[in-house]
């Protein structure tokens, strides 16, 4: 089936088998890797992407349910070269290490902290129920995205 | 005077790749005309393969070939190799497809090869394999009793090992004068390792050069090297492994695994790149399970609390077949840990390792080291209550006292360094100890029931001497290489052999560098992870990249300063003796203006306009690095719980973890560390388990019911130090990959069994769910409430 | 993992989505309850009709009482203010589906139609009475949630049928909650509790309570009901009902190796008492 989805910006038309999931398509058909797979049943989050805005896990969507639809993935989250905040603050509070984890979770907090700025620590931390992480502990990941959401608040 | 960049918890330079997406890991690599490999795998944990129709997968669309385990010609099994001495051990055959018979749900029966991976799944699907089910095994105790299931022909009674290398009468006179003796069965359940990344492996051959080229998701390329070469007969200078970016490991990814036999076997048959890459679902059932022990525990003491001696009988599960390190785990990196920091003086241990039908365990973060130190400090809690003395005083009576440069305990290591009282008094402090239990109380007769758990620790990493390695039966080296190559322009490339994959090890060992020759470290690139590209290493796991690695990198720097400062000498017409060296630049003594940048020289050695006599030009140094003991890093953890009586459910409501490495290089990093290893330890105790059913089948087999901690479980660490370094290490750092892991189990463990104890609950098998947490406290209610 | 393969077709209305179901095979909603199973193959469907983007499937409207479209995402419903008002055990229940990617995306018709027992938006609409109201071939049909559900992943559609919209009635006057315990890895219910009290002062005029996850579908609990009907949901009130909704619930717990049936059973009692602390605020 024909589909025409736009990532990071760019119309990607192309002809889908209709099984074939988002993460799929952006992985295989877009060469766009740093959206992970790291589940198959909707837990780990390392899939995670806006669609429309609205976080996602691409694992548990069809690439023609995205049809017309604005996705925007790791690769295109910075902007005019300039890393997001939230990319910035996960690199200066050490927020990961294996980086494995890393896409589908600055993708998910960007999102988080862009609809609840000045969020709680305990917020973040039931937040991130859908994105778990093997290496961190969790500390400096929630460190991270706190400094983000204390200076979204602050602006 | 500038800011020594040894210390600093600067930002890591792996980072901006892996924040961008733009890492490229295993499964992110692509090949023209790859083929994806599928695998069927048996339903069954134990079962004769009687016949296997492949004809209705081969006719499907995009199906190159399917090959079974008598297809496998010229594939040798895989090996085991830990063979550990004086154990009367079996390492049954382990072929890359089962041959005959299945061993374990999950166990290789066929292989698929088809243009995507989705044609290759459909037509794994579509092999019809007819099996002759037979009664299976799980629990390694049962497993070595009279009657078991036979899994391997060739290992009698399931029973693979039998290592008991302690006096046994000098044991059992200790426990019979014994004031007191206490006594538990503790279960180490298995655990899934669970990196995020699952495993893949990419081969491509060429035939034209009989040069293999493998990708693999590996920690220890050079083992994968060394071990593919010896499975498809092809000489080890013809096999390339890659390591590319790896999304972490915690021990899973040392084994060679017969899926990366089978994509180097698939590429060299069909001439054209294969590619596998495992599921969830899949990592679940065929990557190594952790733990897996049964132990029996006793542990002598006197009524005033002096430990007189431990002793453990522990049936190991080692699964279906013996994975690569599986026989070292029990034996070697658990049994010579039974002293701990204490001055017990008796120790015994005999562990068996027993074949079963679950997967294949193999090293788990800690790897044999945390089911040593949980027995440890579940028997002191066990003593404290028995005889009526707070735990953490049974603790402080029995710790080893500070020493600078070798202790022998009786389990016959010799420990480097260490001042237990000083971190466990520190941890105390922070936690408020005796504050605390004057709240418990409190707490107790409003009906809330709080607990406090104290682990002190010491464990083994840094591994290890090659000598010990060889006498312990571990068949390879475990010493390490480095080369620091100076650019003309004054740029460094580090070469290691080991296999960093998220340790962060690009950033601390160029501090290393940058600190011993005063190179900025963002001019310092550490390369890792191609056996091509890199010297020889025996991979990054035992917590011991930073101290192995780090000092041959510490003493490659240290010999490129010494060729430099003779040069540096020559250039400035003065006498070596008159060189002074500050922050990568060397000087004339009383002539300041006089200098030499380490540019500056590296450029001069390499133009070699102008070397002093008999040296030799270029600037690169290279190092192996055999350490001459391990090292012991060390400290207390201390966590605090509340349980609800109502629902079994367990608050962690503060957590301290004071651990010393030694020096720190980087302390974020090593905070970093930490915290991972809490809570993947904490999550053992708490919620981490796979549960089989009687059958053998996996019914933990996803996310969804395999537990794995989420944010919102814990609340933030709070981390303290001290610093004793390693004497006989060159930076005087010790390991600290593994020590969060090692001591977070046992302490929420016992915190959760201090809250209990009012209620007269004893023992619960981890991990300790809700349920089973209020299970038990119904059962010492004799079941009413 | 990834699916089967399947025909795919893509409704854009109601009456197209029927027409294409007399072909056979699924409707496809947000997808986050049946892409999962087809992606463990534990479900491969020969035809998906995409109902994503039938317009008079989405929105909420309050009218009276409040008519969710079955197309309406489970964020949508947590955070509209006419729901908060109106059903705020449903806003809860809606937002404690999963994580924050799954509530975006997952219907509360999908949800429903795959009648997950552990799931958490079914406990509330039993407890308060909701409606589901279905299109088929044969025109409309109305159905009772209490009635809707019949077992484990089985409800009253038949082969054919979609869901086109929920009905609750005004729950605003009522003290009502939904309260959830975990499953710590999966995050559905192990028990989930609703409860809707109906005050007249200090006294319980009418209590609706029904219980999910512990059993094979949501349980409208009669004798809890009864138990604290008339009290001022005293102690021994609370207490009574506690006891009296392990026996409503009885016949049709579920349980599993590690979370077994007579502890569910037991914490059936514990979080009603909760979850009427919670209506209570």
């Amino acid at each position: 089936m024909q589909v025409a989805i736009t990532v990071n910006g760019v119309v990607h038309e192309r002809d889908v088998d209709p099984r074939t999931l988002l993460v799929h398509f952006l992985r295989e058909e877009l060469d766009l890797t740093g959206t992970k797979i790291g589940c198959d049943t909707s837990q780990c989050g390392a899939c995670t992407v806006q669609l429309d805005g609205k976080v996602l896990k691409s694992c548990t969507l069809l690439a023609v349910q995205a049809d017309g639809a604005e996705v925007t993935t790791i690769e295109g989250l910075a902007e005019n070269g300039e890393h997001h905040p939230m990319q910035t603050a996960f690199w200066e509070n050490h927020g990961l290490q294996c980086g494995y984890c890393t896409p589908g979770m600055i993708m998910a907090s960007a999102a988080f902290v862009r609809d609840n700025p000045g969020a709680s620590e305990g917020e973040i931390r039931h937040y991130l129920e859908g994105n778990i992480c093997r290496c961190t502990g969790y500390h400096n990941i929630v460190k991270a995205v706190k400094q983000v959401a204390d200076a979204a608040a602050g602006a | 005077m500038s800011t020594r960049i040894f210390g600093s918890g600067i930002k890591r330079r792996e980072d901006p790749r892996l924040i961008t997406g733009e890492a490229r890991y295993t499964d992110d690599i692509k090949l023209p005309g790859v083929l994806h490999m599928a695998v069927v795998r048996s339903p069954y944990a134990h079962a004769n393969i009687v016949s296997i129709d492949s004809s209705a997968a081969e006719a499907m669309d995009g199906v190159v070939a399917v090959y079974t385990g008598d297809d496998l010609e010229g594939l040798a099994g895989l090996p085991t190799a830990w063979l550990i001495p004086d154990s009367d051990l079996k390492t049954p055959e382990h072929p890359a497809l089962a041959k005959g018979k299945a061993r374990y749900v999950g166990d290789g029966v066929a292989i698929v090869l088809a243009g995507d991976r989705y044609q290759a799944q459909d037509a794994a699907d579509a092999v019809v394999v007819e099996y002759e089910e037979l009664p299976a095994v799980i629990d390694p105790e049962e497993a070595a009793q009279e009657g078991a299931p036979l899994i391997h022909d060739d290992v009698e009674g399931n029973i693979a090992f039998k290592w008991a290398p302690f006096d046994k009468e000098a044991s059992d006179a200790v426990f019979e004068a014994a004031d007191v003796v206490v006594s538990e069965r503790i279960l180490q359940q298995r655990l899934l390792p669970t990196a995020m990344e699952p495993r893949s492996a990419m081969a491509q051959y060429n035939p034209a050069t009989a040069e293999l080229t493998l990708w693999c998701t590996s920690q220890n390329p050079h083992i994968h090297r060394f071990i593919i070469s010896a499975v498809t007969g092809l000489n080890e200078n013809k096999v390339r492994v890659i390591a590319p970016e790896v999304g972490g490991g915690f021990g899973s990814k040392i084994p060679c695994y017969p899926d990366e036999a089978l994509v180097s076997w698939a590429a060299m048959q069909l001439g054209v790149p294969v590619k596998w890459t495992e599921t969830r679902s899949e990592n679940y059932l065929i990557t190594i399970h952790g733990r897996d022990h049964v132990q029996h525990v006793d542990m002598a003491a006197s009524s005033d609390g002096k430990i007189l001696g431990v002793r453990a009988t522990v049936y190991a599960g080692m699964g279906g077949y013996l994975s690569t390190a599986a026989p070292g785990i029990p034996t070697i990196l658990h049994g010579l840990l039974y002293v701990g920091p204490y001055t017990i003086d008796s120790v015994y241990c005999e562990s068996i390792g027993v074949m079963t039908n679950g997967t294949p365990t193999d090293a788990y973060r800690g790897a044999g080291r945390p089911e040593a130190t949980f027995l440890l400090e579940r028997m002191i809690d066990n003593v404290a209550k028995k005889i009526g003395m707070d735990p953490a005083e049974v603790r402080r009576k029995n710790l080893i006292p500070a020493f600078e440069d070798g202790y022998d305990v009786a389990a016959g290591l010799t420990y480097d360094s260490g001042d237990y009282p000083v971190a466990f008094e520190k941890a105390l402090g922070m936690a408020g100890y005796g504050e605390f239990r004057r709240q418990q109380k409190s707490a107790a007769a409003q009906g809330r029931y709080l607990g406090i758990g104290v682990t002190a620790y010491t464990e083994m990493c840094g591994l290890g001497p090659s000598q010990v390695a060889g006498a312990v039966g571990f068949q390879g080296g475990l010493w390490e290489s480095a080369t620091v190559r100076v650019t003309p322009t004054g740029k460094v490339q580090a070469l290691i052999g080991a296999s960093p994959h998220g340790q962060g090890s690009e950033t601390t060992l160029a501090q290393i560098i940058a600190d011993e020759l005063g190179f900025a470290v963002d001019d310092i690139e550490v390369i890792h992870g191609d056996t091509t590209e890199t010297p020889m290493g025996w991979g990054t796991y035992g917590s011991r990249t930073t101290p192995v690695t780090g000092a041959a990198l510490a003493k490659a720097s240290q010999k490129l300063k010494e060729k430099a400062k003779t040069l540096a000498a020559h250039l400035m017409e003065a006498s070596e003796d008159d060189i002074e060296y500050a922050d990568g630049s060397f000087s004339v003594k009383g002539s300041p203006d006089q200098t030499q940048s380490i540019q500056d020289v590296a450029l001069m050695a390499h133009l070699a306009w102008n070397m002093p006599e008999g040296m030799d030009p270029g600037f690169e140094e290279s190092q192996f690095y055999d350490p001459p003991n391990f090292v012991f890093p060390f400290g207390t953890h201390i966590a605090i719980v509340e349980v609800d009586s109502e629902t079994g459910e367990i608050e962690l409501q503060r957590y301290i973890a004071v651990d010393d490495c030694g020096p720190q290089i980087n302390p974020e990093i090593v905070a970093g560390q930490i915290h991972g290893g809490v809570v993947q330890g904490i999550a053992q105790a708490l919620c981490e388990g796979v549960i089989y059913d009687e059958n053998g089948q996996l019914l933990t087999g996803t996310m969804m019911d395999y537990c794995m901690p989420k944010a919102d479980m814990f609340p933030n660490f709070e981390l303290g130090e001290t610093v004793t370094p390693s004497p006989h290490h060159p930076v005087g750092v010790k390991g600290v990959g593994e020590t969060g892991t090692i001591a977070s189990t046992p302490t929420v463990y016992n915190a959760v069994l201090d809250a209990l104890a009012p209620l007269g609950v004893e023992q619960i098998d981890m991990p300790l769910t809700s349920a089973k947490v209020w299970q038990a406290i119904q059962d010492a209610n004799g079941g009413g409430s | 993992m990834w699916p089967n393969k399947f025909d795919y077709v893509r409704a854009g209305s109601v009456d197209e989505a029927l027409a294409s179901a007399a072909g056979g095979g699924k409707f496809l909603a947000g997808g986050h309850s049946l892409l999962p199973a087809m992606k463990l193959r534990l479900d491969s469907p020969e035809q998906l009709i995409d109902i994503g983007r039938i317009p008079e499937l989405q929105g909420i409207s309050a009218n009276g009482g409040l008519t969710i479209g079955a197309g309406t995402t489970h964020d949508a419903i947590a955070s509209s203010a006419d729901v908060q008002a109106m059903c705020s055990a449903l806003a809860s229940a809606c937002g404690q589906v999963g994580d924050q990617g799954v509530r975006n995306f997952g219907t509360l018709g999908g949800n429903i139609a795959h009648a997950d027992p552990a799931s958490d938006p079914p406990t509330v609409l039993v407890a308060c009475g909701a409606t589901i109201n279905i299109q088929g071939a044969d025109g409309k049909r109305s159905v009772g949630a209490e009635d809707f559900f019949i077992d484990l992943f089985e409800t009253a559609l038949d082969d054919g049928e979609l869901i086109t919209s929920v009905s609750l009635p005004n729950c605003s006057d009522c003290q009502c909650a939904y309260v959830k315990f975990p499953h710590p890895a999966s995050r559905y219910a192990i028990v989930g509790v609703a409860v809707c009290l109906k005050m007249d002062g200090d006294t319980c005029a009418q209590a609706d309570v029904a219980v999910g996850g512990a059993t094979v579908k949501a349980v409208k609990c009669a004798d809890a009901e009864a138990a604290l009907a008339g009290t001022t949901l005293d102690e021994a009130a609370l207490n009574a009902a506690a006891e009296a909704v392990k026996a409503d619930i009885a016949e049709d717990l579920i349980g599993d190796i590690a979370y077994p049936e007579s502890y569910r059973q037991q914490m059936a009692g514990v979080f009603l008492k909760r979850a009427i602390a919670a209506a209570q605020g």
